[in-house]
């Protein structure tokens, strides 16, 4: 009888765990090989020496903008880490034969987005201790909501990039169309991320007014989340 | 057929166009406060109404190739874009020359002002995209899945930035304001020109779907002539 357990192939795992076993694969190449975390770490770290140079950093108004100037990088790395993400899928025809599998579509692409997510997170987190030291910021004052901030627009920057790296994944230009793509439609969670991490940069942050920045990264992540999931069957084919 | 409509609707829209020029140049005088320049109005407000308008007509129909994978859709959602992209730079030149009349700059990072030009980034992207690929379906796919994300993104861009920086002038129409804010007269040529706005936008939007389904038949027989 068609839909009982015994019935059901081998392989069929509920999405959560599929996605899960997509992300630990893609996480051990990432560890084996270091291929998007050497390239976005460095960048991110030449690109805050750089910035260094440029404005004054023992300025208040530098403390100011401090925010703008980390999600820049973040937003710059993300997209070496977006475009390894399904690129590494290539070779062999690794994508077909995930695609021809028993993976759900959704739990392929959300397992490549908490891949991204926790790479970026590693480059965030050095990064942002190499920014504490560079330009003398005590970021560690509020570590609970800053923390909280970063894990919701990393999520919503890595969920973005996971859906428009796999559409981009056999473009000729891809690395080039890929930041085009994504950067615009990031703009409204990077404005969140960097307002609520100016205001934690800042010696008095007002609590309402995260709030009302960090509501804007959530409504970001479950629009977003649900979209992405929605069209994971229609937008991923061979 | 639709070559005559689109005609049809181009001549519309130049006669409408050409009695709403000499009212705006010839019957109604200078705004009290802003001068001359408030006729730029005229413009403005039709151009970002009709971009809009075509941003969300486009999502339906990025939604409709994505049910059908009828390439027609496409083609049409394609064109709704072009077009759209054209009238939302002439609402941010427009709105740009006003500026620097009355606020004395070119630009001001307010919610409108800063939500146009990221309905231009992703639409400009969108069109860049398509450029960058040449397989129909691959292409279509990409660029529904664009539209439908950059609809949404405009959306929460409006109601993110509307939450902190405004100093864009208020809403003066009827419609919105109940009354009082605008002159009968000025209002009635507003909608007047937002009508020729339109007719003029659905012609140029039947004429680009007609060279996007050249373009299609074109790429086709080429395909067809590489395998033979």
């Amino acid at each position: 009888m068609p839909g009982r357990l015994e019935d059901r192939p081998p392989l069929r795992m509920k999405t959560v765990q599929q996605a899960l076993c997509v992300a630990r694969k893609d996480l051990a190449i990432e560890l084996r090989t270091k291929e998007s975390l050497n390239a976005a770490g460095a960048f991110a770290i030449t690109i805050l020496l750089l910035l260094s140079f440029v404005f004054d950093v023992t300025s208040e108004e530098t403390r100011e903008i401090a925010g703008g100037l980390l999600w820049l990088v973040f937003a710059f790395a993300g997209a070496l880490v977006f475009n390894r993400g399904f690129a590494r899928e290539l070779p062999n025809e690794c994508l077909d034969v995930l695609l021809a599998s028993a993976l759900s579509r959704a739990s392929l692409l959300i397992g490549k987005a908490i891949a991204n997510f926790v790479t970026l997170l590693v480059v965030e987190f050095l990064s942002l201790i190499i920014f504490g030291i560079f330009y003398d910021i005590r970021w560690w004052l509020h570590t609970a909501p800053l923390a909280a901030s970063f894990l919701l627009a990393t999520w919503g920057i890595s969920i973005v990039g996971a859906v428009f790296g796999a559409l981009t994944v056999n473009l000729r230009l891809r690395e080039l169309m890929l930041p085009v793509i994504i950067y615009p439609l990031l703009i409204p969670l990077l404005i969140a991320a960097i307002e609520i991490t100016n205001l934690l940069f800042s010696a008095q942050p007002s609590l309402s007014e995260g709030l009302l920045w960090g509501r804007l990264l959530i409504v970001f992540d479950i629009v977003f989340t649900a979209l992405a999931l929605s069209l994971a069957d229609t937008l991923l084919v061979n | 057929m639709r070559e005559r409509i689109a005609i049809g609707l181009a001549v519309g829209a130049a006669v409408l166009l050409s009695y709403n020029l000499y009212q705006m140049f010839m019957v109604l005088p200078d705004e009290a406060m802003q001068g001359a320049i408030y006729r730029i109005l005229f413009f403005h407000a039709p151009s970002a109404i009709v971009g809009m308008i075509g941003y969300f007509v486009a999502l339906t129909f990025s939604v409709l190739y994505l049910s059908s994978g009828k390439l027609r859709w496409d083609s049409l959602s394609a064109s709704v874009i072009e077009v759209s992209l054209v009238f939302s730079v002439v609402n941010i030149v427009t709105g740009s020359i006003w500026a620097r009349i009355i606020w004395g700059i070119w630009w001001t990072w307010d919610y409108r002002l800063t939500s146009a030009l990221v309905c231009v980034l992703i639409f400009a992207g969108y069109l860049m995209m398509r450029r960058a690929i040449e397989e129909p379906t691959q292409r279509a796919r990409l660029s529904a899945a664009l539209c439908i994300f950059g609809c949404v993104d405009v959306v929460i861009v409006w109601k993110s930035i509307e939450w902190f920086r405004n100093n864009h002038p208020g809403p003066v129409l009827t419609i919105r304001t109940g009354g009082g804010t605008m002159d009968p007269a000025m209002e009635r040529i507003f909608y007047l020109n937002l009508l020729a706005i339109l007719l003029m936008a659905i012609a140029l939007v039947l004429v680009r779907t007609r060279q996007e389904a050249t373009a299609l038949q074109i790429d086709s027989l080429r395909r067809l002539a590489n395998a033979a």
